[in-house]
């Protein structure tokens, strides 16, 4: 039989990445408000995952001269993924997705002008395990669903983000203004609600706003941390064209430099509360998690953005709100987005198999499919929905379908066990495993043709270890399994 | 709320897929039409150029004053001659190539092109340049409806680019993104033969029609793309090249442009893409550094293409036509680099060029009734319509009719370049 489609399962698909065996065994007997709320309080369950890397029983990692996570940006790539596969917090990596694209930070930029190990430090570094600051991605990580206008702040203040946009550039003489800039167009309400004017203005602000480099020149032990360089800030008041505070004031007032740091807490705290940065976020977690297919109702927009603003930008309030609605569950907006390519592979990790499977593979086809982590193309982040399919993207997903299956071969021949017996139980065995949306009739016989192609079917084990391959890249490889 | 991308193609799903069953028969003869014929080659600096610094003005005592440390010295620059003005220019001089093929008469620059209010955003400014329209820069793309005048195919664009850009977005022909041909295979876990029977069924899954599925038909529709054309790239991904073209990616994606069109695949417009032009910090002095480095790459990339072309005498059939989402601001920042600005230059290349300087250049006095500038003198104003370089081309190069795929018409004063 195919496997049914189930609200844990559409849940389990959008919330997290997609659920393996152990998973839906996990949640048998579970309702599904039961896993929304067990996605949901991911506090509760430990965040153990990184201890289960170099255990057999998970998928592997490539740490050629030693797994160094923190300094080496393959292996930050690595750990990342592998927590996308097996953390018991799906949604906390989900989260972390997110707002990887939404402040899309590229290392390479910082490595240029950092190093390597620094650049590496600062997208990724567990400061539980090395000295400085956390890494961007844990910072996203640790303030996942807390107040955006604290997360936009220690993004401000974020060595990496102070690189990439070049806030440590920044000077009263000379404002620069690829911060100022960006917050406005890209991190909170988006272009329509700014001027120029506000752009010079919000680039004056975060003077001073800047990064020292602690234990020079030892690697280990050096790191960039955020200082508040009053000596550099632009001490003037600075007018928007919209309000920055309750009252209505636009003018950010001339401060004393040592206070200075004020202007762009008072400026974040004005762009976290506008109502149109609540609703730009709202319609981001829509496609992000209900539907690229389906446009949100004016209704539904309004409400999201109402419990952001009345939580005091609590981002847990949007995201609660979208999984809980009832667009959400309606059957008829599943499937309806498209995966992204860390998406896919993970979830197609999860469903075919990892024992022996080392999560650095993954690299190269990410890379083709056009999503390296840590190197978004620009501060805009990926181009979402249908722009991840060009037919060169599309190979790349049927090229790694089939490089995964021949990967996972044996496993799969072990597991279709005693389906194998005539082409239609292999086929159920594989849709029963595997979670592409429903294939119709005639695609169905399709696959069906595939297996007796060369040959009718005996279930010899060389037919055996060559088709179970093949149907698997097939499906995995299909337009039905790249829809969520 | 602006409308997106996938609005867009949620739109167009249909027609897209309607394409695609057209019979087999159109594709050859749309491959007979096309082959050896014309071909376009977008170059696209993605970032927003710093085209003072690609086109200098090394008699301007502005261009120096208000760039004391990233100036290009007035004794470094290539020079080019005087525009229309007489005002002196000269390349950066990284591009030593372009000024051979300059003084071959086959490189047209055309100075401050843009158009009313440039929009400073990379997003908003690359989605105008893109649709050829500034009012409303969430449409299909100016080379896109191109494409749907001229017989269907699959192979009529190539972007070498992963993401395909705006400017080939169509709702009637799917482009594909190809970056390099040599990794454009189909892949099989088992035996060659074995790939064929997967690759039979792959086919056969992706072309079924997907009924109330439009996404699901979207994508089925690129894998479809994939099939129709990997046979064809597979014959240019051999392609080496007459000369040596230089090992990054801006070069690879130009030597499978030149394979393509050696190969005959009947391609007829191609985007070629390279990033990295957001300058807003240590873009180099003296000509070096990262802006150098950039200038390094687009000219000896395009030297090599322009080579190569030459050696397999065909030339005369391809057009090369550079921009960049915006120009930047004319004074430098205080990190030795330059913010989001308006007009800037584009160039063309190719052995049916009028080569040449089209347009003047501006003048950097930072007056505000200084006309050639605007934002208080702070930035470059355009003086030639980017969408008039569009209609010439289109016109006069690839034989359309400019003002239906413009929406305008934009012939009146558009530089003779081709």
């Amino acid at each position: 039989m195919a496997r049914s489609e189930t609200g844990v399962e559409h849940l389990l698909r959008r919330a997290g990445f997609g659920a393996s065996q152990d998973d839906l065994k996990a949640f048998e007997d579970t309702s599904t408000s039961g896993v929304l709320q067990y996605l949901l309080d991911y506090e509760r369950q430990p965040d153990d995952v990184d201890s289960k890397i170099g255990d057999p029983a998970y998928a592997s990692i490539n740490a050629g001269g030693g797994f160094s996570p923190n300094l080496n940006i393959e292996h930050a790539r690595q750990r990342w993924l592998f927590r996308m596969v097996h953390s018991r917090r799906p949604l906390q990596e989900k989260m972390a997705l997110f707002w990887h694209n939404h402040f899309a930070t590229a290392y390479t930029k910082i490595a240029a002008a950092a190093g390597g190990a620094q650049a590496t430090r600062m997208m990724a570094s567990r400061s539980d395990e090395l000295p400085g600051p956390q890494g961007q991605i844990e910072l996203f990580r640790s303030m996942a669903l807390g107040s955006f206008r604290d997360l936009l702040i220690e993004v401000a203040k974020d060595p990496a983000m102070l690189f990439w946009l070049d806030g440590r550039l920044n000077t009263r003489q000379r404002p620069q203004e690829n911060f100022g800039r960006e917050v406005m167009e890209l991190f909170t309400f988006g272009i329509g609600h700014y001027n120029e004017f506000d752009v010079y203005a919000a680039s004056r602000v975060f003077t001073g706003w800047n990064l020292r480099l602690v234990n020079r020149g030892n690697d280990a032990n050096s790191y960039y941390e955020f200082i508040f360089n009053a000596n550099q800030h632009d001490t003037g008041e600075k007018t928007f064209s919209f309000p920055v505070y309750s009252n209505g004031n636009r003018t950010i007032p001339a401060r004393a430099s040592s206070d200075g740091m004020q202007d762009g807490i008072d400026f974040i705290t004005a762009l976290a509360t506008h109502p149109d940065t609540a609703r730009r976020l709202a319609r981001k977690m829509w496609d992000y998690f209900v539907s690229e297919v389906v446009e949100p109702d004016e209704t539904t927009l309004r409400a999201a953005a109402s419990a952001y603003l009345q939580t005091g930008t609590r981002i847990e309030s949007i995201v609660h709100f979208m999984l809980r609605s009832r667009e959400f569950q309606n059957p008829g907006n599943w499937r309806t987005r498209f995966s992204w390519p860390v998406e896919y592979v993970v979830r197609a990790v999860k469903e075919v198999g990892w024992a022996g499977f080392s999560v650095d593979t993954l690299r190269g086809p990410l890379t083709t499919m056009g999503q390296t982590l840590f190197e978004p193309p620009d501060v805009n982040g990926w181009e979402l929905g249908p722009g991840w399919f060009t037919t060169g993207g599309m190979l790349a997903r049927m090229n790694f379908a089939a490089q995964l299956a021949g990967n996972q071969r044996l496993n799969l021949v072990r597991a279709v066990g005693g389906s194998a017996s005539s082409p239609e139980s292999v086929l159920d065995f594989f849709l029963d495993r595997l979670s592409p949306a429903p294939f119709d009739q005639s695609a169905r016989s399709e696959l069906l043709t595939y297996l007796e192609a060369g040959g009718a079917w005996t279930g010899s084990d060389t037919q055996l270890r060559t088709k179970v391959a093949g149907l698997a890249r097939l499906i995995v490889g299909a337009g039905e399994y790249q829809i969520v | 709320m602006p409308v997106t991308r996938r609005d867009f193609i949620r739109g167009g799903v249909a027609a897209f897929t309607v394409s695609f069953a057209a019979p087999a028969f159109l594709s050859d003869i749309a491959r007979a039409q096309g082959a050896r014929s014309r071909s376009l080659v977008v170059v696209y600096l993605g970032g927003g150029n710093d085209a003072l610094n690609t086109v200098v003005p090394y008699q301007d005592q502005f261009y120096y004053s208000r760039r004391p440390t990233i100036a290009v010295p007035a004794g470094q620059v290539l020079q080019i001659g005087t525009d229309s003005g007489g005002r002196a220019l000269g390349l950066h001089p990284r591009l030593t190539g372009l000024q051979g093929i300059f003084n071959e008469g086959r490189l047209a620059i055309v100075q401050r092109t843009g158009y009313q209010n440039s929009s400073r955003s990379h997003f908003q400014g690359s989605d105008i340049w893109g649709t050829a329209n500034p009012s409303n820069s969430t449409t299909t793309g100016w080379l896109g409806r191109y494409l749907e005048s001229v017989p269907k195919d699959a192979l009529s664009g190539w972007a070498t680019t992963r993401e395909v850009p705006r400017a080939l977005l169509s709702k009637e022909v799917s482009v594909p993104g190809i970056p390099d041909a040599r990794g454009y295979v189909f892949a099989t876990p088992n035996t060659a033969a074995e790939g064929l029977n997967e690759r039979a069924a792959a086919q056969r899954i992706a072309s079924h029609v997907a009924v109330d599925r439009p996404h699901l038909a979207f994508v089925n529709g690129t894998a479809t793309g994939a099939f129709d054309t990997l046979d064809r790239v597979a014959s240019v991904a051999a392609y080496n090249g007459t000369v040596a073209y230089p090992n990054n990616g801006f070069a690879i994606a130009l030597r499978t442009v030149a394979g393509s069109i050696v190969r005959g695949t009947g391609t007829r417009v191609y985007w070629v893409q390279t990033g990295g032009y957001d300058t807003h910090a240590t873009q180099g002095a003296q000509g070096g550094g990262a802006y150098g480095n950039l200038m390094g790459t687009l000219g000896d990339g395009l030297a090599a293409f322009y080579n190569d072309l030459r050696n397999q005498g065909l030339l005369s059939q391809t057009l090369v036509l550079q921009f960049s989402e915006f120009g930047r601001r004319i004074a430098e920042n205080g990190s030795a680099g330059t913010d989001h600005g308006a007009a800037a230059v584009m160039m063309a290349m190719g052995g049916s060029v009028r080569g040449g300087i089209y347009g003047t250049a501006p003048l950097l006095n930072p007056d505000l009734n200084n006309p050639t500038l605007e934002n208080n003198g702070t930035d470059v104003r355009y003086e030639t319509d980017f969408r008039a370089v569009y209609a010439r081309v289109l016109d006069n190069w690839l034989g359309a009719a400019s003002p239906a795929i413009l929406g305008g018409d934009f012939r009146t004063g558009a530089p003779p370049i081709v």
